[in-house]
């Protein structure tokens, strides 16, 4: 009797793990081979994936703003790879517009500051810095784990993910942590060619990954394509408008520098740099080359021996763009488990 | 075996001459709790919202908000041996509008005489850090501590006074002194953590049956003077760590302790 209803068990897993639009699959953080290890410590928050389910609904729960119109993911939409697509700086409550551009939610958990300043130093500290701002939420924190607490569809997620009902700022961000650090994206192309996994590039490819490699990398480091530090790519010579980096720091060394972003899925999250200011990759590319600005805190690497910027001739540019577009990941761009339900 | 057999026979013969001692009625023994109040003052006077007060350079403040907090409490014995209290219960937001805010009390304090006080003023820079969970009580950021944090620049507000005064060039004369700065997570940044120490001559006596108090005073006119005169005209809004650093100092030396009470 009882082993009959363990088969039956088994065979309704396995029918929901065969599934694809099964949103109740299953879900959990992982770490791929090609990546350095996650500074996130999981030992203060594990993912669950009722955590995870919370965290989501959190995410795109409009609620969390001062009018009920703006969600996380109005502004980290997931067909663009969670980014505001097309939108150059993020458009948030009442129309507003913030400065700077709406940066990708994916591979959270290798990083510990967030921000295109790295003002945040936590990811479960992130949230509150959106839902506070008045361009984009406008919400005291406080008042959203208000709504949160008094909203009747929370108190059973809370108690799914945490054991209790009830709902408090930590376990708010922690399941909101939880489901952003599922959103892993390492299963492009370049990622299955560099893990031996099937994937292949063509010549031009790998021309551009060689180019990139030599000419790129020193920022764009490690397979997360980042070093997650802060450089003045020579995007303007005036910071005014906003200091990067400085903003944080109130250092004059570095003011206009800003967060080294990741360039995966990068085909789907233009347009480009802090200020959404290039729409494409042939203008990201022409700017290293002859668009680079110099000012007091340009970084060093890109003005070197007194040649400004990265002189790359036409032809290398387009084999780097070749490249770059292998490390768009559909699979994480199309997973059903990480969209709005 | 043997070793433990010695152990054992040198605790029996310690309890026998410890026990042989003359019996001293007020010996202070077991663990018992330190009640710190804090009392807001302006210069001389008790503080309030809503009052004029002329501050050491001549400009004057009226309040409509002060706040602040405490935290990593060090009780000194008259040995100069120091108690550490755990650190977990110490964070402390102290606002001159919730009454009772200013009432600190430090449980399970051993048995001893105590003649100083050493606390922080802010939240130090592991806390400031700390995993989320861990922020609970004043430290919420969705509690009562909700306007003492930085959400763009993950760290809280130690202190904020906030008011008006006519030497203010801003619209409605406004001043607003918002000070953090925990020293930076990844990259040296202002600190503007700022110790205090205060001494007592007269002991706090603190064992079972025994809760004395040190009644303490916090002036808020402190920041507006010493080391520095602060001149309000020459910034009336401060919302950045490292222009706050000049009101840290000088608030620094905000508390003075009025006097110990001692319970027998």
């Amino acid at each position: 009797m009882k082993k009959r209803w363990q088969f039956i068990l088994a065979l309704m897993v396995l029918v929901a793990g065969c599934n694809k639009e099964n949103t109740k699959e299953d879900v959990s953080f992982y770490q791929p081979s090609n990546f350095p290890a996650p500074k996130y410590n999981f030992n203060n928050n594990p993912v669950t994936t009722a955590g995870f389910e919370l965290g989501r609904k959190l995410f795109y729960d409009p609620i969390l703003s001062r009018d009920n119109s703006t969600s996380c993911g109005s502004c980290h939409i997931s067909f663009s790879s969670f980014t505001h697509h097309g939108h150059a700086v993020s458009h948030g409550i009442d129309n507003l517009l913030g400065k700077r551009n709406s940066p990708p939610v994916m591979n959270v958990a290798w990083s510990d500051e967030f921000m295109w300043d790295g003002g945040i130093n936590q990811l479960d500290l992130l949230p509150i810095a959106p839902i506070e701002n008045p361009v984009e939420m406008d919400l005291e924190f406080a008042q959203a784990v208000q709504k949160v607490k008094t909203s009747s569809a929370y108190p059973k997620l809370f108690k799914a993910a945490f054991g209790t009902e009830d709902i408090t700022s930590a376990r708010m961000l922690q399941a909101m942590s939880q489901f952003m650090n599922c959103l892993v994206s390492a299963n492009s192309r370049y990622d299955k060619w560099k893990r031996n996994e099937g994937g292949s590039l063509s010549a031009d490819e790998l021309e551009g990954y060689n180019l990139f490699q030599a000419k790129c990398s020193s920022c764009h480091s490690t397979d997360l394509f980042t070093d997650y530090k802060f450089h003045n790519n020579g995007i303007k010579d005036n910071f005014s408008i906003d200091s990067g980096r400085a903003h944080i720091s109130q250092q004059a060394a570095d003011v206009g520098k800003f967060k080294t972003p990741s360039l995966r899925n990068l085909e789907k999250t233009k347009p480009y740099m802090h200020d959404g200011s290039f729409q494409t990759l042939e203008q990201v590319l022409e700017h290293y080359n002859s668009g680079v600005k110099v000012s007091a805190t340009l970084d060093t690497l890109l003005n070197k021996n007194g040649v400004v910027g990265i002189p790359l001739s036409a032809n290398e540019q387009q084999k780097i763009i070749l490249f770059l577009k292998t490390l768009t990941d559909d699979t994480f761009i199309t997973d059903r488990r990480f969209a709005e339900q | 075996m043997k070793q433990s057999f010695l152990f054992a026979a040198l605790l029996s013969a310690l309890t026998i001459i410890s026990s042989c001692k003359p019996e001293d009625h007020d010996a202070l023994t077991g663990k018992g709790p330190v009640t710190i109040d804090l009392e807001n003052r302006a210069g001389s006077a008790p503080f309030a919202f809503g009052t004029n007060y002329v501050t050491a350079g001549g400009d004057t403040v009226n309040f409509s908000t002060f706040k602040y907090y405490v935290s990593n409490f060090v009780l000194v014995k008259d040995d100069g041996s120091e108690y550490v209290v755990p650190q977990a219960g110490t964070y402390h937001l102290v606002d001159a509008a919730v009454s009772g805010s200013n009432s600190i009390t430090l449980a399970d304090i051993p048995a001893g005489k105590y003649t100083g006080i050493k606390y922080i003023i802010g939240v130090d820079s592991l806390r400031s850090t700390t995993d989320v969970s861990q922020r609970t009580g004043d430290l919420d950021p969705a509690g009562v501590g909700a306007d003492m944090y930085w959400s763009w620049n993950s760290g809280y507000i130690f202190y904020k006074i906030e008011g008006t005064s006519p030497q203010s060039t801003e619209v409605g004369n406004v001043f607003m002194y918002h000070i953090g700065g925990y020293g930076g997570y990844s990259s040296p940044m202002t600190n503007n953590i700022r110790n205090v120490s205060i001494t007592s001559a007269e002991a706090m006596e603190v064992g079972e049956g025994h809760s004395p108090e040190a009644h303490i005073y916090a002036d808020v006119l402190q920041a507006f003077t010493s080391p520095m005169n602060y001149s309000i005209a020459s910034g009336a809004v401060i919302h950045m760590p490292a222009m706050g650093a000049m009101i840290a100092d000088n608030y620094a030396d905000m508390f003075t302790l009025d006097h110990v009470h001692n319970e027998h």
